[in-house]
Parts: structure tokens; C-alpha cells; sequence
């Protein structure tokens, strides 16, 4: 198996002097080629720097990040993002949005096959009706999916899921937690999810890999997922195998989360100013005290 | 049917006739004649209560002024003619009338007086243009200029030739600003390195920039056929408005949303491709706006330079009658102000509606 995304030693803060905050420490990961990864971890704990490190959005104070033995400079083609608010250009519609990185990805494409491109990803969300609607029109399953076939459409080897789900409501999200399974299973690549949903990781993922709470978060143990494909959330809920691993997981977070909010209360206990009302003085003796304080 | 006239109406920016609309169209009659009488009734009283203030202050005005000229003639002539003096201007035929503040209906009167002299000037114009008809023919194939009409200007010439100011003004205001804007919105160094200047220049009074302008475009266009203060006035005006569209473009190229920067580095666009896709479009609501202000500020400072530059308009319309000094020389400048209000309302109408057009689809 080739190794596709390596870090190593990855580390980064955001901030300047005393305001500094080291969001990720040490991370170090390794995907495989046509493995589907998920990361999960709570809202806050560094997943969203985590990825913008492997799509080439942001760039690690310390250790390195490689894609297929090279470190990463920038952005590149054959990484295809999916973030969570959809960030679609809202002058464009659904067709032109998706037009859009086609052409960018495939610039030799004949306008004709390049059409059919674009409407095979479209058909393939289930938007076609909705080709020629702006995004302002769409909800926001609709927005997502069309999010979806742009990254898929661009044919990359690799894509980055940032919560693509998480700003859906839950019942869009289970219809398109299938869906993606279903296309995920027919996309031969290399995936990596990032999501604050353990069902939603044990549903897609190979591997399930637990991102300790920021800040200087860490990576936890991985969890592999032996959970035969294709899954579907109405029967995996009734494996034992399910149970047993989503229980697993839960509570090393729960654990984690706990050990996290221990340590922060040990270290920076919130001390009250132990103040006093002065009483009795004149106003003009006030002011003295106050600026002498 | 219906549908689609509040539709329009909206759209134009007179959607508080939809009640009205639903009203005589027969729907929930009681709630809309409730709103039509909120919406529609109410503007009409205040407009009504403005009115009788207006009657109230120019009566009150105008006593002042009369008691003032009878009790002058009374101090130089004594009693007698003074009495005399009353009686002539009560009876309307003494040459000099009290002028104040004028009253409404003097002003109607203007109104009407203005419309007249409109029709007439356009007779006049007409018969000019049969006039010269055959000779400006003959002109023409001699290769001669063909001989124009010189005569007074009517009102309405004087509104054209400002709207003519305005347009040209926000035009150079839009050629200068757009780009401008885009090239420093773009580059930080550039827009750190202008800042000031714009930030300065910015707050400078209109009366100034005509005086700039004039020293420049005086040497520049020396040698220019064309009519200088025309020039003059419209670079001014232009001038003096092209901010708030330059500050409006540059915040909105330089503050594109971060979602939309980071597709942009994920999809790999070029950087001309990157201006025009992406930029440009997330920009345009911002510049419009810009735009919208620059219009408006542009009628606010036209007159006063049309008034300083000597060119025509309905700057130099108000300046005349106001040195003019006719019994109804304070009634058409009153007028005057109504029409420039309402041009103004007009034009801002207008922009709003390219506005509201642009924004529709630039947002999620």
C-alpha cells in the first residue's frame, strides 16, 4: 500500500507572544492510499487546522507534512476539499459552480464532454433538476451536495472532508450519510473525514482515529473498523460489532474530554478579586483610594 | 396580474402602494384599508401639516416685512404716505412688494409661470429651427457649422443640462474610482501606501475642488472650442464623489469572504481568472453601493458648483433668480428646490433598483 498523506511531528499555533495558543502538538498520521480515514474529536479541538495542514491551507510551525513522500506548499489539485459551509460562489448556479473547477481541473476538456462531466456529477448528488438554481435557492443538503460533486468532479486522488454534514439537520443528514457511503464505495480514493459524529465515522471510515481536545491536541489510538462494506445505518445499528466500537469510542472521548477539563481547572483555577466596598469616605477620598488600588 | 404589478412596484421601490393594489383588487379589505390608510393616508396628512406651517411662517413673514417698509416710508414721508403706501401693496400694484419666504400658493404659481415659459421657449426654438432650416442645409454642404439656437434657456433646458452634468460627472467618478478601486483593494502595499492621500482628500469641500479643477482644466483645455465651465463643473463634480465609490470598491475587493478565498486556492484559479470569477462578482454589491452614494452626493454638490462655476444648470438657474430679485424670483427658486428634491429622490430610486437587481444573487 502506498503511503499518500504522511505527517510527522506536526505541530501549530495560531496567536503572538502571551496570546499564543498551540492548537495542534505532535500529530503524527499516516493514510494509505484508497483508505477512508476518519478523524473525530470535539468542536474546538484543532480537526478544521488539521485538515486546511493536509489540503495546503495552512502551513506546520514544526515537522512535516507529506503527500506521497513530498511535502506539501500549497494547495494542489489532487486534493479535493469538501468544508463544512459549503463555501459555493453564490453568483454562479449549480452548474457553473461545478463548471467552474472542472475547467480548472481539466483544462483540454472538449466543451461538449466537459458538459457531460459536469451533469454526470450533478446527476450523480441527485441535483439535476436543480442544475440551473443559484445557491440562494438551495437548502442546505442541496448546497452541500452540489459541494460534493465540485470536489468530485475535479477527479482528485485524495479528498478532505471537513464536517461536511455537521450544519445539516438530522434527518438530511442520515438520507446523505447513505448517499455518501453509496459514492464513496463506488469513488475509488482515498478519503479522510473529519466529523464530531462517531456513527457517521463507524458508518464510512476504515479507521477511526480520536483527536484529543485542543489545545495541544493529539492524536489518540486508532480504532480500525472491521465492519464488512456496504453499511447502512438501519442494520449497523443492530450489530454487536457496531455497539461495541461506537461504545468504545465514546467513551475514550468522554474520558479524554473529562481528563482535559480536569487539567485546565487544576492549572487556571478562576480566582475572584477579593474585593471591598469603602464606605463611609467622601467621594473626593474615593477617587484617591481607587487610583492608589 | 396582481402579483406581478406589486411586484414591479416593489421593485421600483414603491412598495408601500401594495396595500393600496390589494385593496381595490378586493383582498382582506379591512386589513388593507388599515394599511393603505398607515402607509398612504398618513404621509398625505403630514404632507398637509407641512403645508399649513408653511402658509403659517410665510403669512407671518410677510407681515414682518410689510409693517418694516410701511413704518420706512412713515420715518422719510411721514403718516399720509405711508397709509398710501399700505393701500398700494394691499391692492397688489405697488412696484415694490414685500419679498419674503413665499407662500404655496405663490409658489403654484411659479409653477405655472415656469410651465409656461417652457412651452413658450420651445415656440420659440421651434420656429428658429424651420427658420434656418434651408440655410443650415446649405451650410452643411459648404462644410459649415450649422447655426444653432442662442437664445434664454427655459427651465426645463437648465434640468437637462444638469442631469447632462451629473451623468458625465459619475461617469469619470465610476472610470476613475472602479479600476482604482479594484488595483488598490488588490495590492496591500498599494493601499497602504495611498491611504492617506485618499483619507485627506476625502473630506475636501466641493468648492475647493472646482477651484482646482478650474486652475488645471484652464491650461489644459486653453486651446478647447468646447464650453470650459461645463468642463469644469462636470470634472468637479465627478471630483468630488468618485469616494465614496473608490473606498466602497477597495473594502469590497480587499474584503472578500475567507470561504470564498480559500475555494479560490483550492480550485487552482488563475490570477486574472481569480479577478473576474470570483473578485468582481463577490465585490460588485459593495460597489454599487458606492456607486448609489456617488450618485447622490454628485446632484448634492452639482448645484453649488454649477452656482460657483457659471455654467449652466439649475445651480445657475437658482443664482440668477436670486440676483434677479422679481416679485416671483423667491417663488421659482422654491420650486427649483422641489424639483432638485424630487430629481434626487428620483435618482436614488434608480440606483437602489440596480442595487437590489446586483445583490439578488450575490448572496446565500
Amino acid at each position: 500500500m502506498e503511503k499518500i498523506i504522511e505527517l510527522k511531528n506536526v505541530s501549530k499555533s495560531y496567536g503572538l507572544g502571551d496570546d499564543k495558543v498551540e492548537v495542534l502538538t505532535n500529530i503524527n498520521l499516516t493514510i494509505n492510499s484508497n483508505e477512508f480515514i476518519a478523524i473525530v474529536g470535539y468542536t474546538g479541538s484543532g480537526k478544521t487546522t488539521l485538515v486546511n495542514l493536509m489540503s495546503g491551507l495552512l502551513m506546520p510551525d514544526s515537522g512535516e507534512v507529506l503527500y506521497k513522500g513530498k511535502p506539501i506548499t500549497g494547495t494542489s489539485k489532487e486534493r479535493g476539499i469538501i468544508f463544512q459551509n459549503y463555501s459555493l460562489l453564490p453568483w454562479l448556479t449549480v452548474y457553473e459552480n461545478v463548471l467552474l473547477a472542472v475547467k480548472e481541473a481539466a483544462p483540454d476538456m472538449q466543451k461538449e464532454e466537459c458538459k457531460e462531466h459536469v451533469m454526470k456529477y450533478i446527476t450523480m448528488v441527485g441535483l439535476a433538476p436543480a442544475a440551473n438554481k443559484y445557491p440562494s435557492e438551495l437548502s442546505g443538503g442541496m448546497r452541500q451536495r452540489t459541494s460534493v460533486a465540485r470536489a468530485l468532479a475535479m477527479q482528485p486522488e485524495t479528498i478532505l472532508m471537513d464536517e461536511p454534514l455537521s450544519a445539516l439537520d438530522a434527518l438530511t443528514r442520515a438520507t446523505i450519510q447513505g448517499e455518501f457511503a453509496d459514492i464513496c464505495e463506488k469513488e475509488k480514493k482515498t478519503f479522510l473525514l473529519i466529523t464530531n459524529d462517531v456513527d457517521e465515522a463507524i458508518l464510512l471510515a476504515d479507521k477511526i482515529i480520536p483527536l484529543k481536545p485542543g489545545p495541544n491536541a493529539s492524536l489518540g489510538p486508532i480504532f480500525s473498523v472491521d465492519i464488512p462494506k456496504p453499511r447502512n445505518l438501519t442494520t449497523l445499528n443492530k450489530t454487536q460489532d457496531f455497539l461495541e466500537l461506537r461504545k468504545a469510542i465514546t467513551n475514550y472521548l468522554l474520558d479524554m474530554g473529562k481528563e482535559r477539563s480536569g487539567q485546565l481547572n487544576e492549572s487556571n483555577p478562576i480566582v475572584l478579586p477579593s474585593a471591598k466596598p469603602i464606605r463611609g469616605a467622601s467621594f473626593r477620598d474615593k477617587i484617591k483610594y481607587a487610583f492608589a488600588k | 396580474m396582481k402579483e406581478k404589478i406589486i411586484k414591479a412596484l416593489t421593485f421600483i421601490g414603491l412598495g408601500f402602494l401594495e396595500p393600496l393594489v390589494l385593496l381595490i383588487s378586493g383582498e382582506e379589505p379591512k386589513k388593507n384599508a388599515e394599511l393603505v390608510l398607515t402607509k398612504i393616508g398618513l404621509p398625505i396628512v403630514s404632507i398637509l401639516v407641512f403645508l399649513l406651517i408653511w402658509q403659517a411662517a410665510a403669512t407671518s413673514l410677510y407681515n414682518t416685512e410689510l409693517d418694516r417698509k410701511v413704518a420706512d416710508v412713515r420715518l422719510a414721508q411721514g403718516e399720509k404716505a405711508a397709509n398710501k403706501k399700505k393701500e398700494e401693496i394691499e391692492n397688489g400694484d405697488a412696484s415694490n412688494k414685500p419679498t419674503t419666504l413665499p407662500s404655496p400658493k405663490q409658489v403654484r404659481q411659479a409653477v405655472v409661470a415656469l410651465w409656461n415659459d417652457i412651452q413658450e421657449v420651445q415656440t420659440k426654438k421651434n420656429e428658429f429651427a424651420k427658420k434656418v432650416k434651408k440655410v443650415n442645409k446649405q451650410r452643411k454642404a459648404q462644410g459649415k457649422p450649422p447655426i444653432v439656437y442662442t437664445g434664454r434657456p427655459s427651465f426645463a433646458d437648465q434640468v437637462i443640462t444638469s442631469l447632462k452634468t451629473v451623468f458625465w460627472g459619475v461617469m469619470l467618478a465610476i472610470v476613475v474610482a472602479v479600476p482604482l478601486g479594484i488595483v488598490l483593494g488588490l495590492g496591500k502595499i498599494a493601499r497602504d501606501s495611498t491611504n492617506w492621500i485618499i483619507q485627506i482628500f476625502k473630506p475636501v469641500s466641493p468648492v475647493v475642488w472646482l477651484l482646482l479643477v478650474s486652475m488645471v482644466v484652464k491650461t489644459v483645455f486653453a486651446d478647447s472650442k468646447d464650453d470650459l465651465a461645463f468642463t469644469i463643473s462636470f470634472i468637479s463634480v465627478g471630483l468630488c464623489s468618485m469616494w465614496a465609490t473608490l473606498v466602497n470598491t477597495i473594502m469590497g475587493v480587499s474584503s472578500v469572504d475567507n470561504d470564498i478565498i480559500n475555494v479560490v486556492k483550492v480550485l487552482k484559479l488563475g490570477y486574472f481568472k481569480q479577478i473576474y470569477k470570483v473578485i468582481l462578482p463577490s465585490a460588485l454589491p459593495l460597489i454599487f453601493t458606492g456607486v448609489r452614494i456617488t450618485v447622490s452626493v454628485a446632484w448634492m454638490v452639482l448645484i453649488a458648483i454649477e452656482l460657483l462655476a457659471q455654467s449652466p444648470g439649475l445651480g445657475s438657474f437658482v443664482w440668477e433668480e436670486f440676483q434677479n430679485g422679481a416679485n416671483d424670483s423667491n417663488a421659482k427658486i422654491i420650486v427649483a428646490m422641489f424639483v432638485i428634491g424630487i430629481i434626487g429622490f428620483m435618482l436614488d430610486r434608480i440606483m437602489l433598483m440596480v442595487q437590489t437587481f446586483i445583490a439578488k444573487n450575490n448572496s446565500l
